[in-house]
């Protein structure tokens, strides 16, 4: 912020009197930053700078779509992520603005809590000469002397602040009694809480953007495990500014059990998975025995001051290769779901020859299974899936056999077969079957391959945030400062009280409503009510 | 009875109740149609309208209040550069009824009839699916519409002398329930699971209720500003007086903001055991903020000489705007995580 820095002007250089000009800048920048009108503005830059983030895709959030932009809007797309339209809330422009807007709060808010404090040492203002002026006013001369009137006013208007004065009378001899009363300093508290827990809540959020972090896993039901030891173990990670993956509580996590019910529609009713779990102090303890926990769908398992999810599952078909020679190989990775509503999923199983040390041959030997799994089949010669639960399995597979590209160094994805090498020949197709679970076919070569079968795998996602209970704390006390602030009314009370020559009191009454909010009127009348005592049946109805 | 028949008698209590709200714009229009311009400003002054100078006394809350105003109407009215006291005229009884009330009263009584018919939908509804009755876009725009119906009948009981404005808060009720009922429309079935907790009540149903009393005050500011550029002609002067207007639009969305900023902590705490996250700036969640904040500046635009009165009612009326953007578009054209509710 250049407006909180210094005015550092070197004094020879300067023209005449420089300092004084560069602090009246500063001062008055700084008197402009922090008014009103600024933070209105400054609120209204934050609402539009937000927008484009729910209005365009964002990397954060889905890759594909912002890929899919760029394709739809060759022109348009570039200029917008130059501009960081696609990383909205990791852009320096919305930094700015908030910080600014910080600035300003922080800015606004230590004068009025000065202020406040002081407010509250300082006595209620003086009453006013003329009590018949204010909005609230009453007036009546009643039979009894001044102190038996002061005590019922001190007795009505417990629970306010108070300042009782004496004036000089009207003919400068008798004794006059005022009172000035204030209720409703909570609403100041209330606005003051309001703002600073917002400061505390946007601290703590970019906290848990500094030291938090973020991992997604696939699991196989069934005895799977997953440790929380490294980046490497997770299939994708994003890390808070501060993680580098050397330090994360080393928990363990085994997927015991899969369940999903689904409504007969196919809708899915309910995600549960029995996992066993280990702590940080377990594993360093040498323990062997796992907690068991239960984890669903709105309702992670929270251990180490981590969180771990369920967010989705799917099914991995689990295929053996017999090769000539005999020796086996059994592969079992996840298939993707391509279908949300019947889980038909699709994925590629690969296998590289075992025992083979021609480099050469061992490329082009490798084998791929690939195709699309319905859980429940429709029976049909094309395979296609009718529900999403695992009842009646059937996959329709290719048998690639050939050179994947396992070995040429570039990642590929796990669920697919770059198809363009059967065009080259790289890969041939050796079968088309469609298979149950303990089906066989048999390829040229004499390799069997055979689907045993289809277990669940589960996708987990480790969160770990230290600072969001410092979110919550922070929302909960904004929502408190926030109802104070709008619910309590500033109000204040005066009464004079001047003794009358017949030994009466002349009872005059005025009362003022701070804030916005109307209502006064009616608290007023019971205030009034109860200081001239009135027996009247609808004052007293009134009357607590 | 089967569950078949509470969605069949649902859908037909939903229509019914349209069709009484339809009938009670009717009577509104012709309550508004038989309504003399409003009256002259008030003959009975209060005492408030003497100006009175406690500039001296004032805290910072008074600030911004131009001296000379008179501060016995509350220091936001001053920017009107109106008293009040045409609305207290115009609450008063007057010794006969007019037709216009004649048709005004029947109107109300209808409405009430059309929520409680409206009511007996939603909780057909619930019982019919054997859930809480806010899972897709046609149960949500049909419970905002009814809190929204509500919070006018509170309203009206409050300060019957607003009854005029009932027509402009049944247009919009009446248009979003059309849309509902067609365009919306899902058919009485349970939610996928993540749908399946507590939260949704707490979350859904707060946001629902504040959405509801949001659409009073957008309304009010509209008129409010229609109302003052006096270029609304015979369909404005009839409406009560500016001041009125803005105090309804304040006073109502200083009831919904606390409301819905609970609902959106609710949502933030259900997101943390849903998604794994408690904020990430999902559409549906990023223009929630940005309401957030609009409704935010039009409370601080209300303590800001210059910006209480016009500008103020515009960005409460750009606060509705974002909100119902919020409700329709991003549901059914932004792909996000809150767009399996149905559409």
């Amino acid at each position: 912020m250049t407006t909180t820095a210094p005015p550092a002007a070197p004094p020879g250089e300067s023209p005449p009197s420089p300092p004084r000009t560069a602090w009246a800048l500063l001062r008055n920048a700084w008197r402009g930053l922090t008014s009103m009108r600024t933070a209105l503005v400054l609120l209204f830059l934050l609402a539009v700078a937000a927008l484009p983030g729910a209005l365009l895709p964002q990397r954060s959030l889905n890759q594909r779509l912002v890929a899919q932009y760029f394709t739809d809007h060759p022109t348009l797309a570039p200029l917008l992520d130059r501009l960081q339209f696609f990383d909205v809330f990791a852009a320096p422009w919305f930094a700015a603005v908030y910080l600014l807007l910080m600035v300003s709060l922080i800015g606004c808010l230590v004068p009025r809590t000065v202020e406040q404090v002081r407010g509250l040492r300082t006595p209620p203002v003086a009453t006013p000469r003329n009590l018949a002026r204010l909005p609230h006013a009453a007036a009546q001369t009643v039979d009894e002397p001044v102190a038996q009137v002061e005590a019922r006013v001190r007795g009505t208007l417990r629970g306010w602040r108070v300042a009782w004065r004496d004036e000089p009378g009207p003919d400068g001899s008798t004794r006059v009694r005022t009172v000035s009363a204030e209720r409703g300093q909570l609403r100041e508290v209330g606005n003051l809480v309001f703002h600073l827990s917002l400061l505390g809540l946007l601290v703590a959020f970019a906290a848990g953007k500094i030291v938090g972090y973020e991992g997604q896993v696939i699991v196989l039901s069934g005895g799977g495990q997953f440790c929380n030891t490294g980046i490497l173990g997770y299939d994708s990670f994003r890390a808070g500014l501060r993680v580098d993956g050397t330090d994360l509580q080393p928990f363990c996590v085994r997927v015991d059990d899969f369940t999903a019910t689904y409504e007969h529609s196919g809708q899915p009713a309910g995600y549960t998975a029995t996992v066993g779990y280990q702590t940080a102090a377990d594993l360093a303890a040498g323990t062997d025995a796992w907690r068991s926990a239960t984890v669903a769908v709105n309702h992670p398992l929270r251990t180490d001051g981590s969180r771990v999810y369920l967010l989705g599952h799917g099914y991995a078909p689990r295929f053996t290769v017999t090769y000539p020679d005999g020796q086996q190989r059994t592969g079992e990775v996840q298939w993707r779901p391509v279908d949300q509503t019947t889980l038909l999923s699709e994925g590629a199983t690969k296998f590289a020859r075992p025992g083979v040390t021609d480099e050469e041959q061992r490329r082009t030997s490798q084998l791929a299974v690939t195709g699309l799994l319905a859980p429940t089949s429709s029976g049909g010669q094309v395979v296609t899936s009718v529900f999403p639960a695992l009842d009646d399995p059937e996959v329709a597979v290719d048998v690639l056999r050939g050179d994947l590209g396992l070995d040429d160094g570039r990642g590929q994805s796990i669920f697919t077969v770059d198809r363009s090498r059967l065009d080259t020949g790289e890969l041939t197709r050796v079968a088309r079957e469609n298979m149950r679970p303990g089906d066989e076919i048999t390829l040229d070569d004499g390799t069997r391959v055979r689907f045993d079968g289809v277990r669940d795998w589960v996708s987990l996602q480790v969160s770990h945030d230290p600072a969001q209970v410092w979110v919550l704390v922070s929302a909960v006390f904004v929502l408190v400062g926030l109802m104070l602030s709008l619910a309590v009314r500033r109000r204040r009370f005066w009464a004079r009280l001047t003794p009358d020559a017949a030994g009466g009191t002349r009872v005059e009454l005025g009362g003022l409503a701070r804030t916005d909010r109307a209502g006064y009127g009616e608290e007023f009348d019971r205030l009034t009510a109860q200081v001239l005592d009135m027996q009247d049946s609808r004052d007293t109805e009134e009357r607590r | 009875m089967n569950d078949v028949v509470l969605a069949i008698h649902s859908d037909r209590l939903f229509m019914a109740a349209v069709g009484v709200y339809v009938l009670a714009m009717v009577l509104h229009a012709a309550e508004y149609a038989t309504l003399r311009a409003a009256h002259a400003p008030a003959t009975e002054a209060r005492p408030a309208d003497t100006p009175v100078t406690v500039a001296a006394a004032a805290g910072p809350d008074e600030r911004a209040a131009r001296p000379g105003t008179p501060p016995g109407s509350d220091p936001d009215d001053s920017a009107v550069g109106r008293n009040l006291s045409d609305e207290s005229a115009a609450g008063r009884e007057t010794p006969q009824r007019t037709r216009a009330d004649r048709f005004g009263g029947a109107a109300v009584n209808l409405v009430v009839l059309g929520a409680l018919l409206q009511l007996g939908s939603i909780v057909c509804r619930g019982l019919a699916t054997d859930r809480w009755p806010l899972g897709n876009m046609y149960e949500f725009t049909s419970a905002v519409c009814l809190a929204a119906v509500v919070t006018w009948l509170v309203v009206l009981r409050r300060l019957p002398a607003l009854r005029a404005v009932a027509l402009f808060v049944l247009l919009p009720v009446v248009v979003l329930l059309f849309l509902a009922g067609t365009v919306l429309y899902a058919r009485a079935a349970p939610v996928v699971p993540a749908l399946r907790s507590y939260w949704l009540v707490v979350h859904v149903t707060t946001i629902t209720v504040s959405s509801g009393l949001l659409l009073v005050p957008g309304v009010a500011s509209l008129l409010f500003l229609l109302r003052r550029s006096g270029r609304g002609g015979v369909l404005a002067e009839r409406l009560p007086s500016a001041a009125a207007l803005d105090r309804l639009a304040y006073r109502t969305t200083i009831v919904a903001f606390p409301l819905y900023t609970f609902g959106v902590i609710a949502g933030a705490i259900w997101a943390e055991a849903a998604w794994g996250r408690f904020w990430g700036w999902d559409p549906k969640e990023t223009v929630a903020f940005v309401a957030w904040v609009v409704y935010a500046a039009y409370l601080h635009a209300r303590a800001t000489a210059g910006w209480r009165g016009g500008r103020a009612a515009w960005i409460n009326v750009a606060g509705l705007a974002v909100v119902l953007f919020n409700l329709f578009f991003i549901n059914m054209v932004v792909a996000g995580l809150h767009s399996y509710a149905g559409v």
